[in-house]
């Protein structure tokens, strides 16, 4: 078959990062347009001189291109308001798609290896947040052997690789990351927590998991963490285990008391997770970003695959 | 003219870690009133890590916040109900939540590099008509004009108050004077100085008149030093110190002393004091709060306190991280160091 086209609307680190990739690694998609709003931006630039297609006068700019009928698959690297002016766009010719990398959510999350399955159909779909990209496919691994009651993620990245973007909104970090650990991840109740490390010279990404979920043997929550850890690592290289997973017995006569849920007792799994990037346009310590592009562009194949 | 000094007790909130964040509401509730009656200028509260801090990373709490905040407000003579948020753990959505049980001064706290991320926080709190500081954490890990440049965005977003906070007790007295000194030089006159100490290594006091005398009218104190690693400046010390300099404040010294002594103590299960361990907080320069989490993993997997402690040191981990002190451990375990 032959590949499918697309455009990537935000030529700034993200948006260019994910062009790069998806030139030298995507099986399914060509890249064809980069939109931007500042003729001056260095990302549209380079684009041009890639030799694709570029405006600076937003998605209204390509909508009146004759490459635009063509194009299939449009990412968004955008902020969450230009997010809601691009899928009113898109949203008018039925045969397009995006996929949105912003906070958006205006579509369902879509975490690649736990629910494309059930939400690609959709047109637009929201690609949560670096840490929920990192995290939950892990939630959802230890949930499919035992019941998840409580699924809490930590995310450490360097300082320098949280963007202008992150640092004037980090409750959108926290309050989306933790709706997708419950909505994607299956744990009735989810938390999220960022920290930003200024350490010289940067430190890599680092992710922990931490689920309560009902007693399970442990060797098979183990497996299922392993299995998972190997999917993520098909469209995302750097992803690996850091340790062992632990466990540990929180027993029913000393529990746990869990805003929103009360006294609870289980099986506490804490899973250390290491994110380093591909090292494509940003730097192998900015894993947060290589798994959104990483995630993006693996989304995009699939239901590239489908069309 | 010189800003009054005001006295912020910080038992209800630092003080949460070393009894991990379990107080009961009775204890709050108590605690708080007699704090109100023996005359401190605010009362901190929420969990160790502040709103919403109760988690597997930092210790989940006996009560939520909200159970811990309700009803003291109504309650409270003369002093102010405060209360803490970490960009990061706590949102918005949760200030608003203190602020209808009644809380009218929040910190907003931040690395000591990170003050941009306080920005929406500050001016939130601003919006809600609330006193709010900016508290910039592990102070130590940014040099005086470094960590002044960070307070001066605190305050371009509307603090009306900057800390700064020595949460690894790790700073000399000249580091806190020159940190002061710095803080004066860019903020606005208006703009009133914090100092919140920890006494890992024996400067609570010291490093607290330090900052006094160098213009900052905000002190952070406890009782009995109640708070994370060796504790916080001890209150009661403080009040009999600030008596023998001959200066003004609201706070009475003998119900201090018997509430540090009568009532606090007694609930430490582990002392809060200068030992081989807190020490090596300090003398490391590791936040505070990592202290029972790293004694735990210590015992979890046969390790030293201390060599966890320095490793993480090494590691420049920043508050917040608890969770890689079990990846500092499990690496140290493989190694077979001890």
């Amino acid at each position: 078959m032959s590949k499918i086209k697309v455009a990537i609307i935000g030529p700034g680190n993200i948006g260019t990062d994910l062009m790069i990739k998806i030139i030298r690694n995507s099986a399914n998609l060509e890249m064809t347009a980069m939109v931007g709003i500042d003729p001056k931006s260095d990302g549209l630039a380079r684009a041009k001189r890639m030799g694709f297609i570029t405006t600076a006068k937003g998605l209204a700019g390509l909508e009146e291109m004759p490459e635009w009928k063509d194009i299939k698959i449009i990412f968004d690297a955008t902020s969450a308001k230009a997010h809601h002016y691009n899928w009113a766009i898109v949203e008018k010719y039925p045969d397009k798609r995006i996929i949105d990398l912003t906070p958006a959510a205006i579509g369902p999350f879509l975490i690649p290896p736990v629910n494309f399955d059930t939400s690609h159909q959709v047109r637009n779909v929201n690609m949560v947040t670096c840490g929920g990209q990192a995290t939950i496919p892990i939630v959802a691994a230890v949930n499919r052997i035992a019941k998840v009651h409580y699924g809490e993620i930590v995310a450490s990245i360097a300082s320098k690789s949280a963007g202008p973007g992150t640092r004037a909104n980090i409750d959108e970090f926290t309050e989306t990351t933790t709706r997708a650990i419950e909505e994607v991840g299956g744990a009735d109740k989810g938390k999220a927590l960022i920290i930003l490390n200024p350490a010289e010279p940067p430190v890599v990404m680092r992710d922990t998991v931490f689920t309560l979920s009902e007693n399970a043997d442990r060797e098979a929550i183990r497996a299922s963490v392993q299995e998972m850890v190997e999917e993520v690592q098909k469209y995302v290289p750097g992803y690996s285990l850091h340790q062992e997973v632990q466990f540990d017995d929180i027993p029913e006569d000393k529990p746990v008391f869990i805003e929103g849920l009360g006294l609870r007792h289980g099986l506490k799994t804490t899973v250390l997770l290491q994110i380093t990037g591909a090292g494509h346009y940003l730097p192998e310590y900015a894993g947060n970003l290589d798994i959104m592009t990483s995630a993006a562009m693996s989304t995009g194949d699939k239901i590239a695959a489908t069309m | 003219m010189p800003h009054k000094l005001y006295l912020q007790d910080v038992t209800l909130r630092d003080g949460m870690h070393p009894i991990q964040h379990q107080y009961s509401k009775q204890q709050i509730r108590d605690i708080a009133m007699a704090l109100d009656k023996a005359g401190v200028d605010a009362i901190e509260v929420s969990h160790g890590d502040g709103l919403t801090g109760g988690s597997f990373n930092y210790g989940f709490g006996a009560h939520t916040d909200w159970d811990w905040l309700e009803g003291i407000a109504e309650n409270l003579q003369h002093a102010k109900l405060t209360t803490l948020l970490i960009p990061g753990i706590g949102t918005i959505e949760d200030l608003k939540r203190a602020r209808d049980l009644g809380v009218v001064s929040v910190r907003i706290a931040t690395h000591s590099t990170e003050a941009d991320i306080s920005a929406q926080h500050i001016e939130a709190a601003r919006n809600l008509g609330m006193d709010v500081s900016g508290f910039l954490m592990m102070a130590h890990m940014n040099d005086a004009r470094g960590l002044a440049q960070q307070a001066k965005l605190m305050e371009d977003y509307g603090a009306l108050c900057v800390y700064v906070t020595d949460s690894a007790g790790a700073l000399l007295m000249d580091g806190v004077r020159d940190r002061i000194r710095a803080f004066k030089d860019v903020l606005k006159s208006e703009t009133e100085i914090g100092i919140h100490c920890h006494h890992n290594l024996s400067f609570g006091v010291a490093n607290t008149i330090v900052a006094m005398e160098e213009g900052a009218n905000r002190l952070d104190a406890s009782l009995a030093g109640m708070g994370a690693g060796a504790g916080n400046c001890p209150l009661e010390v403080l009040v009999a110190v600030l008596n023998k300099m001959g200066k003004k404040h609201n706070a009475d010294l003998f119900p201090l002393m018997d509430l540090a002594d009568d009532v606090i103590r007694p609930m430490q299960q582990r002392p809060v004091q200068v030992d081989r361990e807190t020490l090596s907080l300090g003398y490391a320069g590791v936040y505070s709060s990592f202290l029972l989490h790293a004694e735990r993993a210590a015992e979890k997997y046969g390790l030293d306190t201390r060599a966890i402690l320095n490793e993480l040191g090494k590691r420049k981990m920043v508050g917040g991280q608890e969770d890689m002190i079990i990846d500092v451990a499990l690496d140290m375990a493989r190694k077979g160091q001890k």
